[in-house]
């Protein structure tokens, strides 16, 4: 469950920076993501807020800053000190990445079933009955019905694919999930749903999640605190209530009147 | 322009044709492999005078290991004169002259698509295996540098997936060839395209077994006395294939077959895949139930005298 009342940061960035040769794609952002914790990162195209993303899933180095990650053990560690070996079997267990587009993040030549099971395998499952047990379980909890196990993704609808998405990367009952854009491309009746969903499982799994959106409105109906960017730079840091009902720098205000009225 | 006085060596190939240099180059790589059971050790591979696909690899290694002594037996799918076979043995032949046999207990080399001999071969052997793609993570992961790093760090998650997928769409594991193993406990690796079948005879094997990849460039080998172990679930354990028939030439059961079509009336026979085993065998006095068939002692050939007595009387 959501325990806000940890002592400890799950996650924290310090100063981090990255250039892409002279061109900024972000620069000196630090926050602490607490366990349990939805932390929106909100901003136009071009904000930096994927860089960000990135860098903090060790997707991409920083420039310059450090990002430390508290491990199962409960120690802080460095995560771009941790060796390659290291890094990527937390990200297999102990992360999740939701990519915008499914077909990243899943492999659209193996079934759904086997997509699921994937990461049951890769930490040494190797017992056919129980990762098809648990697959079908998953599948289940996504709402998707457990007779298309079988099928291919690419036989899969846009939202479906993003639910497998979701259900790949939770099975190894990770503690941080990192989503970008996780309902662009989605229509809007499959946004809700997918949202519905996800605030669902966050809720129950007491993950904590780190989400880029450009869409204030899944930033509200998800996330617990945001950060708002321009040009690589954190111009807002709050509460979401806070910081959509209340914006303080000229910016956000701009961002949040933007919202369309229907 | 001063004419100069062509000796008798000059203009003709290097000893098993190709020069010193690549020899070293490709012993190099050889030893590599064997220091680390499994590993794909990548090599400059040459051209040599045959298309990809033919086994350019398996001829590099062997002309990397050949002696003025050893004795050269070449099989592809188990028979010792199909095409390929033939064009090896006669390559060799010519650019090294050194004999070669059929026979899989005469041979100090054996260079090999497909099949391993039936016959259990011994510490003073060498396998040679041709082998199309090494990369067993391939089909799954096309990146080569993301394959290499899942080697590196050990991540064979994967491989499952491919078993895995088998199960689900055929209720078995239904891979029968190139079936994937684990080589000391560490590397997985492709066992080229060889049956299923065979994996057994790669598990802790006397002989030295020696991999070459010409089109993709890579080397690996098994040492002797190595444990090799077919990938499979708990559940769903690895298993080879069986035979409900014996071989119809020679009646040997717990043998690779081949199946084959006599007639267009559907007349058909299963015979075994290592042709020197089966001939041995008919030679020693084995008769099948087919080999008074007609049509099958025309199969069997001019090369196997003794099945025909046999099957005469």
């Amino acid at each position: 469950m959501t325990d806000f009342l940890s002592e400890e940061p799950l996650l924290r960035a310090s100063g981090v920076t990255r250039f892409y040769g002279d061109r900024i794609g972000c620069r000196d952002v630090s926050f602490e993501l607490w366990p349990g914790e939805v932390l929106a990162i909100v901003g136009e195209s071009g904000s930096g807020k994927t860089t960000l993303l990135n860098c903090l899933a060790t997707r991409l180095a920083p420039t310059a800053g450090a990002i430390e990650y508290r491990m199962r053990d409960g120690a802080m560690r460095d995560l771009f000190q941790l060796t390659e070996a290291e890094r990527r079997f937390l990200m297999r267990t102990d992360w999740g990445f939701v990519h915008q587009n499914a077909a990243d993040g899943l492999r659209m030549t193996v079934s759904a079933g086997a997509n699921v099971g994937e990461r049951l395998m890769a930490v040494g499952n190797r017992h056919y009955g129980n990762i098809r047990g648990t697959a079908l379980d998953w599948l289940e909890r996504v709402e998707i019905d457990g007779t298309r196990i079988d099928d291919d993704p690419r036989a899969f609808s846009g939202g479906m694919r993003q639910r497998l998405q979701i259900a790949r990367n939770l099975v190894t009952g990770p503690r941080l999930v990192f989503m970008d854009e996780p309902t662009g491309g989605l229509d809007v009746s499959v946004q809700a749903r997918l949202l519905d969903l996800l605030r669902g499982l966050v809720a129950d799994l007491g993950l904590s999640v780190v989400i880029v959106t450009h869409d204030l409105a899944v930033a509200r109906l998800l996330s617990h605190r945001m950060i708002v960017m321009r040009n690589g730079e954190v111009i807002e840091t709050g509460l979401t209530d806070q910081v959509l009902d209340d914006p303080q720098a000229p910016y956000t205000q701009l961002l949040v009147s933007s919202i369309l009225q229907v | 322009m001063t004419a100069v006085a062509i000796t008798e060596t000059e203009g003709e190939y290097n000893f098993a044709y190709l020069d010193e240099q690549t020899k070293r180059m490709i012993r190099r790589a050889i030893l590599k492999g064997i220091a680390i059971p499994g590993y794909q050790v990548p090599f400059a591979a040459r051209e040599m005078p045959m298309p990809y696909g033919w086994g350019t690899g398996g001829v590099q290694v062997t002309a990397a290991v050949l002696g003025r002594e050893d004795t050269l037996k070449v099989i592809d799918q188990g028979s010792d004169d199909t095409t390929n076979a033939v064009a090896i043995r006669g390559f060799f032949e010519k650019t090294a002259q050194v004999k070669t046999t059929s026979a899989t207990k005469d041979a100090t080399i054996i260079q090999t698509r497909h099949r391993i001999p039936e016959k259990e071969l011994t510490e003073d052997q060498i396998l040679v295996f041709q082998v199309p793609i090494p990369e067993p993570l391939r089909f799954l992961e096309p990146r080569e540098t993301e394959t290499r790093k899942m080697h590196a760090l050990e991540e064979y998650g994967l491989m499952h997936v491919k078993l895995y997928e088998d199960i689900a769409h055929h209720g078995r594991i239904a891979t029968t060839y190139a079936y994937p193993v684990k080589v000391a406990d560490r590397y997985v690796m492709d066992p080229s395209p060889t049956p299923k079948f065979d994996n057994p005879k790669i598990d802790n094997m006397k002989a030295l077994q020696l991999y070459g990849a010409g089109r993709e460039k890579r080397i690996y080998a098994i040492p002797p006395y190595t444990k090799v172990k077919s990938l499979d679930f708990d559940d769903h354990p690895f298993e080879v294939q069986k035979f409900d028939k014996p071989c119809g030439l020679c009646g040997a059961r717990h043998v690779y077959l081949d199946e084959v079509v006599l007639d267009d009336q559907g007349g058909r026979m299963f015979v075994c895949s290592d042709s020197d085993y089966c001939e041995e065998r008919r030679a020693e006095g084995h008769v099948g139930d087919m080999a008074a068939n007609p049509a099958a002692s025309h199969l069997a050939g001019k090369s196997s005298g003794a099945a025909k007595t046999e099957a005469g009387e």
